[in-house]
């Protein structure tokens, strides 16, 4: 077994991995109940995926190719800089135009404090 | 910071210039060597030495990492569970952070960790909205955000 072997089983792994988390997060955009919990899966277990198959093509190319691609760590630089805030503005926009939170949900202290900021404009 | 690192880029071209080299692995030695030399002197300096920061930020990157890991396998077995009996709600955490990068910072890498997601900074900037997939303790969750990302930012920042 020597270093080769060791590097192509660790890009498969990636690879599968990756698949793998995209495969789950379907899943849970298809099973979750409301837009805030189906969000959670589409942006975020797909976030981790994407980076562990562009990880998986950066080492191959590193390793059987020789040739070092600074793209691909770029690709996973600016999907961190934007799939949170994609994220965060679909569930604010569902929040804000009143999409409701599925009915098993046990806590909603936004509710509250939209409650309460419009008391006190009302007060004034 | 900027005054420290314009000097330890001066020091790489002094270097330079005394080996008479000009290309970038030179550079790259003489800024080390600045560094060293900078690590040295470090007390004379009026600010902290920089490179706690860039020492900080990394250790941000890696408690990231991991929170990033362990919560994607919190999410798959949600997902995966025969029966959905996970209780999702919103929870509102107070954060001791005051600037507005630093507030980014902060709803980015919650947002980035799946199972949480913040939804609404109120008007003061005090208070961070956060969807939670699966609410356990309250407490817990807010004190474990807290230990981990609010510390690790406040220590960049220092």
């Amino acid at each position: 077994m020597n270093v080769t072997t060791i590097v192509n089983f660790i890009i498969g792994f990636l690879i599968l991995a990756g698949a793998l988390l995209f495969l789950i997060a379907t899943f849970g955009v298809i099973r979750l109940p409301d837009v805030y919990t189906r969000n959670h899966a589409a942006s975020k277990a797909a976030t981790l995926g994407v980076m562990f198959v562009l990880l998986g093509t950066f080492l191959y190319f590193y390793s059987v190719e020789g040739h070092f691609n600074s793209r691909l760590i770029l690709g996973i630089v600016f999907l961190f800089l934007t799939s949170p805030i994609s994220g965060h503005l679909i569930n604010r926009a569902a929040y804000n135009s009143g999409v409701k939170l599925w009915d098993q949900s046990v806590r909603d202290d936004l509710k509250e404090y939209h409650k309460k900021m419009q008391d006190d404009s009302s007060a004034d | 910071m900027a005054f420290q690192i314009l000097l330890n880029v001066v020091l790489a071209f002094l270097w330079m210039f005394i080996k008479v080299a000009f290309d970038p692995i030179s550079f790259i030695k003489g800024y080390l060597f600045g560094l060293l030399v900078m690590f040295l002197l470090r007390r004379f300096f009026r600010s902290r030495f920089y490179l706690y920061r860039v020492w900080a930020f990394i250790r941000l990157t890696f408690i990231f990492l991991r929170e990033l890991v362990l919560s994607n396998i919190a999410i798959v077995k949600i997902v995966l569970k025969p029966k959905l009996d996970m209780r999702p709600g919103i929870f509102a955490l107070e954060t001791d952070l005051t600037k507005d990068w630093q507030i980014t910072l902060l709803s980015s890498l919650i947002t980035l960790t799946p199972g949480t997601l913040v939804i609404d900074v109120s008007e003061d900037n005090r208070t961070l909205f956060v969807h939670a997939m699966d609410i356990g303790e309250v407490e817990d969750e807010i004190s474990s955000i807290k230990q981990t990302f609010e510390k690790a930012i406040l220590e960049v920042s220092r």
